[in-house]
Parts: structure tokens; sequence; C-alpha cells
């Protein structure tokens, strides 16, 4: 078979008596289950036996693409690879097998490996407390927001229901003060690709009794390192508000400098990224949340336990197998890496702000717009030669945007043959620009209407019968 | 290069303004929804709903991004386009003629803090 061309549904090989199990005699008798909580009719699970099943899934994961498969530079999101170490460990059946609600007398070796995971992360973000709880980045960001609202509300400071939060930011930033019932107030990028101080001062200027808090990811989501961070901290500060912390680009600053020597005073960390834990396909992810001296009375209430506790895991043996020194390495090559290919793409793509960036970079699409290709064909095309797409479209301070973010991990190989197939892309948007445009031509799928899926998505298999039923 | 349309006013969010009378005829502009790609959704007001110039009254989202869009004058809203409900992609076929609001302007002077077609023509350019 062509696993290439592997699509089938489970349903569809589904056969009326097939199974792939077979119960032992009952010597038990049988239990009479009330109607009341009996379903009314029986589940349409589909019936396969054994083989057909473990080929089914075998095949689709042969259409799934990873870090373990290839080159993945999704900005933003810093796909560094999950070494196996982090697996093993976090199988130790000794770790797998407890219970969250066993006394706490015999969990000790749990509690410790919490207590290392938060000096450690207290250590590399300058901060004093960490909260395990949140789930993930944004329910973490939702955490820390709530923080900062216990904190005003405690002080009587009741007005403080305004977040700052720069036109730059990850969509999640605006997202989650909403949900936490805070109002949004976006400040403006200037000419540089930074918070705009003028923009920044008339804001504070007009609203500083109303400000809760600003939001800021450093670097940007340009990759820029924000130089003005003092000057904005004490900005904010000397209204009543406090400096938040998105941790989503926190990677090249591990072990570099720490957002608590910056004046923030809350932050979260996306586990998931920086410290090397599974992501993407849903995680599951972490998003501990740090605080200064003082504010870890102000902690909410999230979630009973300790979020994920086998990211936890994951994360500390991260932290343990590179040790202290090590560590310190992560941001200036995951920095070296970024700045090596945009220097090697600036002459064939759009680079809106140049300098140096840190993990990550923006390109405007292609430097030439005659061809009509887009940032949408180039991802597509990325595609057929074997790379995960960058992330597109965002940030939306440009029409084009195209986003990279190599990590640390990748070698000079992989980066100088990601470099040449992005300048091969370039050319072909010249010399066969139809051939980029319709792209991807390889993959299992070819080039899907996006339309019709955000308009009309079938995402249920009754969805797609139902479908059927109406043509 | 995107349309723009003499005798209309526009902010520089990207929304025109057309005045009848005391009626205001609010939409997203060509180079709007060309920068935006294919609409899929436009989340509209209700009739009566307050505007406020410069505020947010409602969003239009593409394959590419969710936009907020706002209001280039304040009033009442007196009429929603409701073909956009099941036919967002009129935007993108004319997205002069397919207007999103209209408006019962209460302050007949805001349009002088909007800039006209040169202007605004001027804008875009600066913009790309």
């Amino acid at each position: 078979m062509n696993n290439r061309l592997y699509g089938n549904l489970i349903f569809e090989l589904s056969k009326e008596g097939r199974k792939g199990y077979s119960l032992p005699t009952n010597h038990f008798g049988n239990y009479e289950i009330p109607a009341s909580i009996c379903r009314a009719n029986d589940a349409e699970l589909p019936a396969c036996d054994e083989l057909t099943v473990v080929r089914h899934y075998t095949n689709l994961s042969n259409n799934n693409f990873g870090v373990d498969t290839g080159f993945y530079p999704l900005g933003s999101c810093t796909m560094k690879y999950n070494p196996k170490i982090n697996e093993e460990m976090a199988a130790l059946p000794q770790f797998q097998n407890l219970h969250p609600l066993q006394p706490e007398s015999t969990v000790m070796g749990a509690k410790a490996l919490v207590l290392f995971l938060e000096e450690s992360l207290c250590a590399l973000t300058g901060l004093a407390h960490f909260t395990f709880k949140p789930y993930a980045g944004a329910h973490g960001e939702l955490t820390g927001l709530m923080t900062i609202d216990n904190y005003h509300r405690s002080r009587g400071d009741m007005a403080r229901k305004k977040v700052i939060v720069p036109d730059s930011a990850h969509g999640t930033n605006p997202a989650s003060a909403a949900v936490c019932g805070l109002e949004i107030l976006e400040v403006k990028s200037d000419a540089n690709g930074q918070v705009d101080l003028v923009d920044l001062k008339r804001l504070v200027e007009a609203e500083g009794p109303n400000i809760s808090a600003m939001m800021m990811t450093n670097p940007n989501t340009l990759g820029l390192f924000e130089t003005s961070i003092p000057e904005i901290a004490k900005l904010i500060h000397d209204c009543g508000g406090l400096m938040y912390y998105d941790g989503a680009n926190l990677n090249p600053m591990l072990g570099v400098c720490r957002p608590g020597d910056m004046g923030f005073d809350v932050m979260h960390i996306n586990l998931h990224k920086t410290f090397s834990t599974p992501h993407g396909g849903g995680g599951p992810g972490a998003g501990p949340v740090g605080v200064r001296e003082g504010l870890q009375d102000f902690f909410p209430y999230v979630s009973p336990h300790h979020g994920n506790f086998g990211v936890m895991m994951r994360a500390c043996a991260y932290i343990l197998s590179l040790g202290g020194e090590q560590i310190k390495n992560v941001g200036p090559l995951a920095t070296l890496n970024a700045n090596y290919i945009k220097e090697s793409l600036k002459d064939v793509y759009e680079l809106p702000i140049d300098g140096l960036c840190c993990h990550e970079f923006v390109f405007d699409g292609l430097k030439d717009k005659s061809t009509g290709v887009t940032t949408m064909d180039v991802a597509k095309r990325l595609l057929d030669y074997g790379y995960h797409a960058p992330t597109i479209y965002f940030p939306l301070l440009f029409h084009e945007s195209l986003m990279i973010e190599p990590t640390e991990n990748e070698s000079k190989e992989t980066l100088d043959n990601f470099i040449a197939v992005m300048r091969k892309i370039a050319e072909e948007a010249k010399t066969d620009p139809d051939e980029v445009k319709s792209a991807p031509h390889n993959t299992p799928i070819g080039r899907v209407d996006d339309v019709l899926a955000a308009k009309h998505p079938i995402v249920t298999y009754r969805a797609l019968k139902n479908e059927e039923v109406k043509e | 290069m995107a349309k723009v349309i003499e005798g209309l006013y526009y902010s520089e969010s990207h929304e025109y303004l057309k005045v009848e009378g005391n009626i205001g005829i609010i939409g997203i502009t060509d180079y709007a929804q060309k920068a935006l790609g294919n609409v899929v959704y436009v989340d509209m007001p209700d009739v009566d709903d307050e505007v406020e110039a410069g505020a947010e009254f409602g969003a239009v989202e593409s394959v590419k991004a969710a936009s907020d869009l706002n209001s280039p004058i304040s009033g009442t809203v007196v009429e929603v386009n409701e073909a956009l409900e099941d036919a967002p992609e009129l935007i993108n076929q004319d997205a002069y003629e397919n207007w999103i609001i209209k408006v019962e302007r209460s302050d007949p002077s805001e349009v002088e803090n909007l800039m006209d077609a040169a202007a605004y023509e001027a804008f875009c350019e600066k913009e790309h």
C-alpha cells in the first residue's frame, strides 16, 4: 500500500461482527444495570479485527509530521527536540503509578521533584515562587492575570481593570485578559518593531489609575529584544500597575538574562516550549506561573493538583541533563541559528526590520511581489520539500508575515538545506509561479479549500455521513 | 492597486463612510479586503446598538486573521447588511457595494476627523 495516500477513516473499515478481543468465561453472573443509566441506543463503534486497527493507525501515523521526522521551523512555537531521556524518566514506575490523592507521606519523592523544578525555574527567571497548577500556556496567562487581579483587589484598588497589550502580542494575551474580565488597551509598535513609548505614555497618562498590568513578550513576536524594558517597567509601576511576562519567547533568554531582573512581577513558562516537553497535537502542556516575593499569596485556585505532573518530570530531566553551565548555551545557539537563516535569505525575502534578531524573525513575504506568489504559497511549497511550514500571517503587523524559528537543536547542514530550499522556492516563484501557487503536490492531500473549511467544517464522521445523505 | 472612491470618508483602520443625509453607511475598504484575504465571517452589531467613533463595533474574520471593525463615527445602528451573514465573501467581490452597517449619525462634525479619497490613497501607499 502507498502510505502517502492513506486516508481511510476507521469507521470505513468497520465490518459488522468483527472484533479484536475475546472475553473470558463469566464466572460471576450478570449485574443488572439500572435502565435509568443505560444509553438509549448502542454506541456506534467501529468493528475491526486487531490487525486492521494496527495497520490503520500505523498508516495514519506515517502521514504525520513531527520534530522526530523533519525540520519544524514554526515561529513562536519553539518546536525543539524532545530528548528521549525525558520519556524514560517520566516512565519511571515509581512516579508513573502515583495517584494524586494518595497520602502525602508516601509521595515525598514527587514533592521533592516539584520543589527542585520550582527552585530551578526561580534561578532561571529571577522570580521567587512558582505554581504548577496551570495545564498549559494560556491557562498560565489566565492564572497570572487572576493573581494580579487578586492583588489589586486585596488592596481595595478596585478600578484596575485594564490591561495594556502591544499590537504585536500573541492573540492569547488579549484573550486571557478578556476571560479574566479585564479590558484591553492596545499599545502600538514603533518603526523598529518595539513598544512605542510615546503611545505607551499617552495610555498611562489617560488610564493610570485603571491599569492593572502590562503584558509583554520579550523578545517580542518579531524576535526583537525590547530595549526599553526598564523605562516601560518604571512607567507601569509608577502608575500602580504590574508587569506580566509572557514566557512564550523565553528560549533565547535562557541562562542569559532573567525577566525578574528586568522588572517583571508575574510570568508564565511554557514548559512544552523552552523545556523540551512534548508539544503539538494537543500537548499535554504545562504553564507554571512565577511571581515576585509577596505575590504568591494571591495565586487563584485553578486546579486541584500539580497540573500535568509527567510534563514536569520531563522538564526536570531536561534541566538536569543540560546542567547549570550547558543550559546557558540554549539561548545563544537558538539566536545564532535564527540570525544565520535570516542573513542567508534576506536578499530574496523581504526583511521589514533589519538588524539582529533573537530566536526567531519575520519576513514580509517574498522580496519580489510581482509574481503574485504569496506567503501562503511559499508555506505550501515547503511541504513539497519535506519541511513543516513556518508560522504565517502572524504577527499582524505585516500583510505577508512568515515567521521562522529554527531552535538551537538544528545542525548547520539542516539549516543550509532549508536555506537552499527557500531560495529555490523564491526562484520558482519567478520561473514557474503556477507550480508554487498550486502547491503542495507531494503530500497525501493537496491544496485544501481553507475558505470552505472555515465556513463549513466537517469534523466528525456523523457530520460527514449527514453530508452524504444531503447530496 | 486597491480601489478608492471619491466622495467617501476613510479611517486609518481602513473603514469607509458614505454619508447620505443623517445616515452613515459603513464598510471596509477595498485595500482592507485585499489585505485580509477571503472573508469567512462578519460579526455585526444589532439594530439600535450604539456605536462610538473609533470604538469597535464588530469583527471581520478571514482565513488569515480576525480584525476588529472600528466605527468611523458615533450614532445608532439602523440597519445591518444581513446578506453578509450567509455570504461574507460578498465583501471580497465588492467591498464598497457590500456595506456592513448603516448608522444614524449623532455628530455630523465627526467626518472632519476622517480622510478624503486622496489622503487615504496616500495613507495606503505609506502602509505598504
